[in-house]
């Protein structure tokens, strides 16, 4: 549950834009996270819920919505010199066979945005 | 939030006792912050600090009981002419600082307590606890654990996963994040693979899927096969990442 950990990063980072622009509530969130981060979605949402629920009626996360992006994996062919998204979780290329071993996206891990008023 | 009705409004108190109602505009901001900066950027902090203390670090994982203290045993008993140095991370307990002094290594114990990897922080904070003159392999050995850890880098220049002869064929299958991040991957408990029926064509054939380029050692940290192949990659690896000898 390395999720909890990364929930703890989240609101730090939040809870420092939110002091910067002097604002007092995050209404959303918008998290991008990669196919291949090895992060788990459905543990990030728990751990998120979990903050919510905790958030008393001062709490700037009273009542704050999650948005959770996936983004797919994206591969680099070396022998094709060309992208490609892997269909396995063996990132073989889909013209050559060639496995590939530079990952273009994937492993995102992002707070993107922060709706806050 | 206003205090008359609940709204979304915050209200301030006049002079005369009114209360004046302040929109709260509701705005968007871009962050674009990775979860992981934090993390990454002491991390680089570690590398750049173990580098010029001329050190090879290694981040050694594997799940639990796949045996990575009794290869770090062989390692140390083994590294030429210095003692190495070790970072051990366990829920509890410093068993395994103990086993690896007993071995001539300089080992510190980090208790991590529900943590179940280690992060960058806890590395630099046990670094300072750890004597590192006239030592020049690092080795810091993870919680027994193939998910959490794969996301967080410690300041390691070489990773390294064990993955033992019984834990089964489609391990790098199951956890890719993982392996996909290995630049060796030690096969150990080679001396029970008859016993545990493993069949180690198929494994490497899995690895390779996952791994396509890291280096692999069958080994047996029971009975020390195969780790002197490990010691002379590792020494190979020294000049590439270590500032000077």
């Amino acid at each position: 549950m390395h999720e909890l950990a990364l929930m703890a990063e989240l609101q730090r980072l939040a809870e420092a834009a939110l002091r910067q622009q002097g604002a007092q509530r995050i209404h959303r969130l918008r998290l991008r996270l990669g196919a291949v981060a090895g992060v788990d979605g459905e543990a990030l949402r728990l751990a998120f819920a979990v903050l919510v629920s905790q958030a008393t009626d001062h709490s700037p996360w009273r009542g704050a919505v999650l948005d959770l992006e996936t983004i797919q994996a994206r591969c680099f062919c070396s022998n094709c010199e060309q992208p490609f998204s892997p269909s396995d979780v063996i990132h073989a290329c889909p013209r050559c066979g060639q496995l590939a071993s530079r990952l273009l996206a994937g492993r995102e891990l992002e707070l993107a945005s922060l709706e806050v008023s | 939030m206003c205090g008359t009705c609940g709204c979304d409004t915050i209200t301030a108190s006049s002079e005369v006792g009114q209360e004046v109602p302040i929109p709260r505009q509701r705005r968007r901001l871009e962050l674009e912050r990775s979860l992981l900066s934090r993390n990454d950027a002491r991390a680089q902090h570690n590398r750049s600090r173990f580098q010029s203390l001329g050190l090879l670090s290694l981040n050694l994982l594997s799940a639990p009981g796949s045996g990575k203290t009794a290869l770090l045993e062989q390692l140390a008993r083994r590294w030429p002419q210095r003692p190495i140095a070790v970072v051990v991370g366990d829920l509890a307990t410093d068993n395994d600082a103990r086993r690896l002094r007993a071995c001539g290594a300089r080992a510190v114990q980090i208790h991590t307590g529900s943590l179940c990897h280690l992060e960058a922080d806890l590395v630099a904070r046990a670094i300072r606890r750890l004597p590192l003159q006239g030592v020049n392999l690092l080795v810091i050995e993870n919680v027994g654990n193939l998910v959490c850890p794969a996301a967080f880098d410690l300041g390691e220049q070489l990773r390294l996963v064990v993955l033992a002869v019984g834990e089964g064929e489609d391990k790098p299958l199951k956890y890719p994040a993982l392996f996909r991040s290995a630049d060796a991957v030690l096969l150990n408990k080679i001396d029970l693979e008859s016993a545990t029926g493993f069949n180690r064509q198929r494994a490497l054939a899995n690895l390779r899927g996952i791994a396509p380029r890291a280096a692999v050692f069958p080994v047996s940290a029971r009975s020390g096969q195969g780790l002197e192949a490990v010691v002379d990659w590792l020494m190979a690896q020294r000049p590439r990442h270590a500032a000077h000898p």
